[in-house]
């Protein structure tokens, strides 16, 4: 088992990042840290993907020279597919913290936790009203 | 750890959610507080006994919970991943006939050297518009969150400093030009070699924002305003569409247009791919700057 | 090179980790850049160069940035904050 884990190594790195970032996500309080959390899941995702796709001794797939035996390149789509995910989850990113700037604004914090005291206490007081 | 915090957490994790709505009713009633409406009232104050109780004990055991939660999932990734078939071996089942085809009559078919590029704008060319698409609501509704926020004028004086920083302001004069010449590079080279137009747009975009920190906004903002920027980037969108419809009205089949694809190899070839590049880096260079300039002040 | 990859994938690991326990923000943005920055050269040994650009200009460049912003931008509104308090 070790031997295959060594083997499929970057796998294995991709898929501990992967838990790393998930257990940031679900359990850490700061927003901020959450963001960074979702983003470390996402390249984790995008290398593992990469790592489907490549195949030992070729070479990237720009058909230099004419050549188009596909024994010579890795495989091109999982490359393709990653990236455009790259892109989205920028711009995913960048619409969270539009979203955290926002909730900082109003609830003057960054614990998730009390964020969610505070507006729960405000729905209370509109429903006394 | 002690075990009567474990258990009164475990009692709210058992519940699903942290629900304080019971709690809240029993606090007495809040006094109003007159005065400014920039008063927080909840800050800095006894919430009430769950904070102490709940919540406190979910602090103290979240490095706890963390470990063990990362620890179980590493553990069961790590047997799915030994399952899977040797990584990096030519005879996986993920490189099956598709990937023969994309490769073999790619060049052919499409015109492209680089095969990703191949791949991702004229195989798959709808999924790259829907992807510009989602670029372009996410612009929006950054910009709808943060344009309003009005009197948040950027501070003189900082500005100034930044601005006056030499070792900035002359490494931007080496650099930038230097940066933006290369994404222009690899969005027209996209179909010959590593780039296109998702990489070329990124890097114009850093260049651009390493512009706007180093000599201000004041010459980028003739260039890129919210009226220019919503022009450029509905075009770009608009001319990907309307080029990728001649496929979707003919049912996929692709009929002769003008645009052969050429002799691979030239910068001119590969059909629609070079046209298609330049929209969608035009639309991720204008959405990074108009992220960086909302993020930064306010506005674009 | 099988020692180059070796060093990356423990950076890699290390970068990620660190990212998520630093108690310091500024100091977790900066780390996560490095971890960007590492990732990429993992793609260029992955023959994939397209994924390489893109990620070091936008990981490491774009986003980190953004997350930078956000945090001055925090820092401003608190500091606003304390002066009206005053």
């Amino acid at each position: 088992m070790l031997q295959g884990l060594w083997n499929s190594r970057i796998p294995c790195v991709s898929v501990i990042l992967f838990a790393v970032g998930f257990s940031t996500l679900l359990l850490h309080r700061n927003l901020l840290k959450k963001i960074i959390g979702l983003n470390i899941m996402d390249t984790a995702t995008y290398l593992f993907l990469t790592s489907i796709g490549y195949i030992q001794g070729r070479t990237a797939p720009i058909l230099a020279d004419g050549i188009t035996d596909a024994k010579c390149y890795v495989n091109p789509l999982p490359a393709g597919l990653v990236l455009t995910g790259i892109v989205v989850s920028v711009s995913v990113t960048a619409l969270m913290l539009a979203l955290t700037v926002r909730l900082y604004q109003r609830y003057h914090t960054l614990d998730l936790d009390e964020i969610y005291m505070a507006a729960r206490r405000e729905e209370n007081r509109e429903d006394r009203t | 750890m002690k075990r009567s915090d474990l258990k009164s957490w475990l009692k709210t994790w058992d519940a699903g959610e942290f629900d304080f709505t019971a709690e809240m009713g029993k606090t007495e009633p809040e006094k109003e507080h007159p005065g400014s409406a920039s008063e927080h009232p909840w800050k800095r104050r006894p919430v009430n006994r769950l904070e102490e109780g709940e919540i406190w004990a979910f602090r103290r055991i979240y490095p706890v919970a963390a470990a063990l939660l990362c620890a179980v999932m590493i553990g069961f990734l790590l047997l799915t991943v030994e399952k899977l078939p040797p990584f990096g071996r030519a005879d996986n089942p993920a490189h099956n006939q598709v990937m023969e085809r994309y490769v073999e009559k790619g060049m052919e078919e499409t015109g492209a050297v680089n095969a990703v590029a191949g791949v991702i704008l004229d195989y798959r060319a709808f999924d790259t518009l829907g992807e510009s698409h989602v670029l372009y609501t996410a612009a929006t509704a950054v910009f709808i969150l943060l344009l309003s926020l009005r009197g948040q004028k950027e501070p003189e004086a900082e500005k100034r400093i930044m601005q006056m920083d030499p070792l900035l302001r002359s490494t931007a004069r080496i650099v930038v030009p230097l940066v933006i010449v290369y994404g222009i590079y690899g969005i027209l080279n996209g179909h010959l070699g590593p780039g296109g137009g998702f990489s070329g747009g990124a890097v114009i975009g850093g260049g651009l924002i390493l512009y706007a920190t180093a000599f201000g906004f004041e010459k980028l903002e003739k260039l890129l305003n919210l009226r220019t920027f919503r022009i450029i980037v509905l075009c770009a969108l608009c001319f990907y569409s309307g080029a990728k419809c001649y496929s979707f009205f003919c049912g996929a089949n692709h009929l002769q247009t003008i645009f052969t694809t050429g002799v691979p190899g030239r910068i001119f070839s590969a059909g629609l791919i070079l046209p298609l590049n330049v929209a969608v880096g035009i639309v991720v260079a204008c959405t990074m700057y108009g992220f960086y300039s909302v993020f930064q002040r306010g506005r674009i | 090179m099988d020692l180059f990859e070796l060093c990356l994938l423990g950076l890699l690991v290390v970068c990620g980790i660190s990212t998520c326990l630093s108690r310091n923000l500024l100091a977790a943005l900066v780390i996560f850049m490095a971890y960007s920055v590492i990732m990429s050269i993992v793609w260029v040994l992955l023959q994939a160069p397209d994924l390489a650009i893109t990620e070091a200009a936008v990981g490491a460049g774009v986003s980190s940035v953004l997350l930078f912003l956000t945090l001055k931008k925090i820092r401003d509104i608190r500091k606003k904050d304390q002066d009206e308090k005053k």
